[in-house]
Formats: structure tokens, C-alpha cells, sequence
């Protein structure tokens, strides 16, 4: 049952957003100013992936393919690829790896304290992404800190309409909140229910 | 030797940072022909490119105002012509470029009223008759965090303001600017209340260096950044600085400039260039200059107080706590 190269074939196909966004960055195909426009498209591609990562388990349920259970593992991480190489981006051409004024910018702004907490999360759920740490965990334990990707669901949506509020431009930000509020709140129903039949 | 002078300005640029102009033009040459050849590649034809149509000359003598000249690099035309916030054409920096085709610059009024001697409505001949043109180049340096230098072509407000002959009463300046929703597509979000506002105090409106400008790089203004004439107050972030405008008002108490109203804690209404007052969500204190050949490495530069007018401008305010009054 077990392909070896399957889940490093769905990584690689989700790391492809990322990878045409530094093509398109390197290549100076991205503007009049690039840096923003890496930066930005990172963010936005990350947080396409979320949504897609989330849709897998209403997908193999609805459609009772069972198989998919097998892409959630690499989409999650190419989902935390991608947030750190939007983490990167922004240390990188906005900070100059400026260390104090990092830590002192994480801080003092509220919308990339809460993208920060969203990538450590994320990050916590790459280094326990293994099968035998499950076991070293405890499988209930394990699932608590997997069930924090919808909280970074929440925060990522928080941290792009902050990012977006003092221009008032929202009209994607409710594109992708409707969106992650539809898969969660699928979740909450599925889960209602399942209390109501047990 | 370098003799550094206060009134010019804090940052010089090195000599080696200034494009020759052969060099420039050249580029310019070569950069349009490529851009032509991959146009016709991608059969764009030469839509894409509108932007790039050369407006009517009008050339200025350079200017003798003190920190008229900024000797920084010149952002390339095409940068300063396709990187805007117009928000009457879209919330995207390239729409202005795309979508400003629409708006009619002829004929044009400008309407000078409320608390002033000589009210009175200007076509826009009389106006560029009004004063000798004069080039000047200034940093513009934008709220989000880049700037840009750009060679402005027009005279000081303060022609237009001695015409007017404001009363003893007025302490301010309203600048009204263009809101037609037939040739604005823009106007249909309603991020902004339409117009858009703008306002200075008068000692500021009456500054030398506040411009009314009429053009760029030696030609009259592209629309996308605001034809046939705009306000440019170089010490300022760059949404002090009204689009189109087409009624100036005097008046006795502070205008409601429409960034205030829409988010007051945001963008205050002196918004004077500090990198030491951070915006709300992130930090003033460095910019990304556009158009630098380093590209998408290129190093943020520190930003200047008062974006490096001070020793023109800071004594309009001395004693007021800046951090107030953002």
C-alpha cells in the first residue's frame, strides 16, 4: 500500500507556487517593486494551500476515497514551506536580517505577531510530521497540537485583514475567511453530529 | 571636496549614483524597444504600453528654491508613470496605468473660493500662465514604505494662494479633487467617501517648496498621476498630495481629509514624513526606493525627518509634539 514516492510527488507539486514565486522574483518579473510583490504572493499562495489542506478530509469523506488521507501529511507541509518562505522573504528583503529590529517589529505590530505565532504552529506540526513521534507523543497528545491548524486557519485570516485594514481593501480577505470559515464550520457540524448519533 | 550645505537637504547621493543622462536615454531606448519586441510576441500590440505615451512638453527652468534640487538618482519614467496610488482608478498600483485613459482633462477649471478676497474660477490656461514653470526634483515618499524621486514640473502654490488673497480668517487649505463616475472606475468602491480631500495648514500651502504641478519629466502630467495638475508637498507622505484637483477651498477650521476620516488613528492630518512615528502596522523608519538597479535586493534606505526637508521646513513646527499630531 505503501508508495515510497508518492508523498514527496504531492510535496513537490504544492512547492510549485513558492518556486515560481523566487523564478518570478529572481527574474525580475514581478514589478516595480518586487520585494512587496514576493512578499505578498508568498503570503497568498500560502494561504491557498491552507484551504486546500483543509479541504482533503471533507473531500475523503464526502467522496469515500480513502486514499486522499495520504496527500494531507505533504500539503501541510508544503503549507508550512511556504509560510517560512514568506517568513524568509520578509526577514530577508524588508528586514535585511536585521535581528533587533526583527524581534522589536514581530512584536510591536500586532498583524505579524499573530502571522509568527501562525508559522511557529506550523512549524511544531512539521517536526512531529513523522509516524514514530506519534507513538513518542501519545496519539491524543499528537492530535491536540495537529488540531492547531485551524487555529492558524484563523490567525492567517486575522493576519491578511490587518494587513489589508488600513486600506480598507477587503474584497479577498472575505474570499478566503468565507472560505476557511465553510471548511472549520463543516468540521463543527461533522462533529455535532457524530456527538448526537454516540 | 563635497561642501555639504544644511539647506539642501541632509543625503547626498554619491556622484557615481546619478545616471548619465546618455547612459539614461539609452536605456530608456533599449527598455522600450524590448518591451515592444516582447508586446508584439505576446500580441499586446501596443495596448499594454499606453502608459508610456509622451505627454505635451513643458519644460521648467530649474528651480532656485532652497531644497528644490535633490540630487538622489532619478526614479526611471516608467516606474514614476506605472507605480501609483490612484484610487479613482483602482486599488492596484498598475491600474492607474491601465484604467486612466478614461479621464478628460479638457477642458479643466479650478475653482479658488471660501475665505478668500478674490474668489474665482481658473481655466487651466490661465493657470499654467499664472507663474513661470520650474523643474524640481524631490523624494516622494509614500505611507506604505517606498519612495520615489521624481523630476515635477509647475511653480510654488503660493502664486496661486497671493492671487487669491486670503482673509484674515482662513487657517487652512482644502484641495478638492476630481470625482466623475463616468470616467472614474474606481469611485465605485467605496474604500474612500468620494472626493477625495486633501488639506494643509496655510503657512504649509504658502511653503516654496509646496507644488503645483502641471508635469514630470519635462512633460505635461500622464493621468495616472493626477493631469492636468496636482499638489506635490514633498515633506509630506505622498496622499497629502492631491490628484486632479479641481477646487481649493480657504478655510477657518481643519478639513476632513478623506484618509482621517476612513482611518484617523492611521493617518493623521499633518502625516509629516518621521520615520521615529511608526504607522500602526509597521515601522516608518526605513524606505524601499523604486526603480534602484539592485532590484529586488536592494537595500532599504533610512528615511529621513520631514524626508530630509527639515532645515526648510521644521521651524513651521516648532514646539508641537509630533507624535500628536501625525
Amino acid at each position: 500500500m505503501r508508495l515510497p514516492g508518492f508523498a514527496g510527488l504531492v510535496w513537490a507539486v504544492a512547492m510549485l507556487p513558492g518556486a515560481y514565486w523566487w523564478w518570478a522574483a529572481l527574474t525580475d518579473r514581478l514589478g516595480v517593486n518586487p520585494a512587496e510583490a514576493l512578499i505578498r504572493g508568498l503570503g497568498l499562495s500560502t494561504l491557498q494551500l491552507l484551504c486546500v489542506v483543509l479541504l482533503i478530509t471533507p473531500l475523503r469523506v464526502s467522496t469515500g476515497w480513502t486514499g486522499l488521507a495520504r496527500w494531507r501529511r505533504p500539503l501541510g507541509l508544503a503549507v508550512f514551506a511556504h509560510a517560512l518562505l514568506h517568513a524568509l522573504a520578509y526577514a530577508w528583503l524588508d528586514q535585511a536580517w536585521d535581528g533587533p529590529a526583527l524581534v522589536l517589529d514581530v512584536l510591536e505590530r500586532p498583524f505579524i505577531t499573530v502571522g509568527m505565532v501562525a508559522l511557529l504552529l506550523l512549524w511544531a506540526m512539521a517536526l512531529t510530521s513523522w509516524n514514530g513521534i506519534i507513538r513518542a507523543m501519545g496519539a491524543r497528545r499528537w492530535q491536540a497540537l495537529h488540531r492547531s491548524i485551524y487555529l492558524v486557519a484563523v490567525l492567517a485570516v486575522l493576519h491578511f485583514y490587518w494587513m489589508r485594514m488600513g486600506k480598507n481593501h477587503f474584497g479577498e480577505v472575505w474570499f478566503y475567511g468565507l472560505a476557511l470559515l465553510a471548511l472549520l464550520g463543516w468540521r463543527v457540524w461533522r462533529w455535532q453530529r457524530q456527538r448526537r448519533i454516540s | 571636496m563635497i561642501i555639504r550645505s544644511q539647506t539642501d537637504g541632509f543625503v547626498h547621493p554619491m556622484g557615481s549614483e546619478i545616471t548619465p543622462q546618455a547612459a539614461y536615454l539609452d536605456r530608456r531606448r533599449w527598455l522600450a524597444q524590448s518591451a515592444l519586441a516582447l508586446g508584439s510576441a505576446w500580441g499586446l500590440g501596443t495596448a499594454g504600453l499606453a502608459y508610456a505615451a509622451p505627454g505635451k512638453p513643458l519644460k521648467g527652468a530649474r528651480s532656485s528654491v532652497s531644497g528644490a534640487i535633490a540630487l538622489d538618482a532619478l526614479t526611471p519614467r516608467e516606474d514614476v508613470t506605472s507605480y501609483n496610488n490612484f484610487y479613482e482608478f483602482g486599488l492596484d498600483k498598475s491600474d492607474p496605468a491601465r484604467l486612466a485613459h478614461t479621464l478628460k482633462t479638457e477642458p479643466w477649471t479650478v475653482s479658488v473660493e471660501g475665505l478668500v478676497s478674490k474668489p474665482r474660477v481658473w481655466g487651466l490656461e490661465e493657470l499654467l500662465k499664472l507663474a513661470p514653470m520650474e523643474e524640481r526634483i524631490y523624494r516622494l515618499r509614500c505611507v506604505e514604505g517606498w519612495s520615489m524621486v521624481v523630476p515635477w514640473v509647475g511653480y510654488s502654490l503660493s502664486a496661486l494662494i497671493r492671487a487669491a488673497q486670503p482673509l484674515g480668517g482662513a487657517r487652512y487649505v482644502e484641495f478638492i479633487t476630481q470625482a466623475d463616475p463616468a470616467t472614474m472606475p474606481g469611485l465605485r468602491n467605496n474604500v474612500l467617501d468620494w472626493p477625495y480631500v486633501e488639506g494643509l495648514r496655510l503657512d504649509e500651502a504658502q511653503h516654496p517648496l509646496t507644488l503645483l504641478t502641471f508635469g514630470l519629466y519635462g512633460e505635461t502630467l500622464p493621468k495616472q498621476n493626477g493631469a492636468p495638475l496636482r499638489l506635490v508637498v514633498p515633506w509630506k507622505y505622498g496622499f497629502k498630495s492631491g490628484k486632479s484637483i479641481v477646487k481649493i477651498r480657504f478655510t477657518e477650521r481643519e478639513p476632513r481629509t478623506s484618509w482621517n476620516v476612513a482611518a484617523a488613528r492611521e493617518y493623521g492630518f499633518y502625516a509629516n514624513v518621521n520615520p521615529a512615528v511608526p504607522h500602526p502596522r509597521w515601522s516608518q523608519a526605513t524606505e524601499r526606493r523604486i526603480g534602484e538597479a539592485a532590484g529586488l535586493f536592494a537595500k532599504r534606505r533610512p528615511t529621513e525627518l520631514f524626508n530630509g526637508y527639515g532645515p526648510q521646513v521644521a521651524s513651521m513646527y516648532a514646539g508641537m509634539d509630533l507624535r500628536r499630531f501625525y
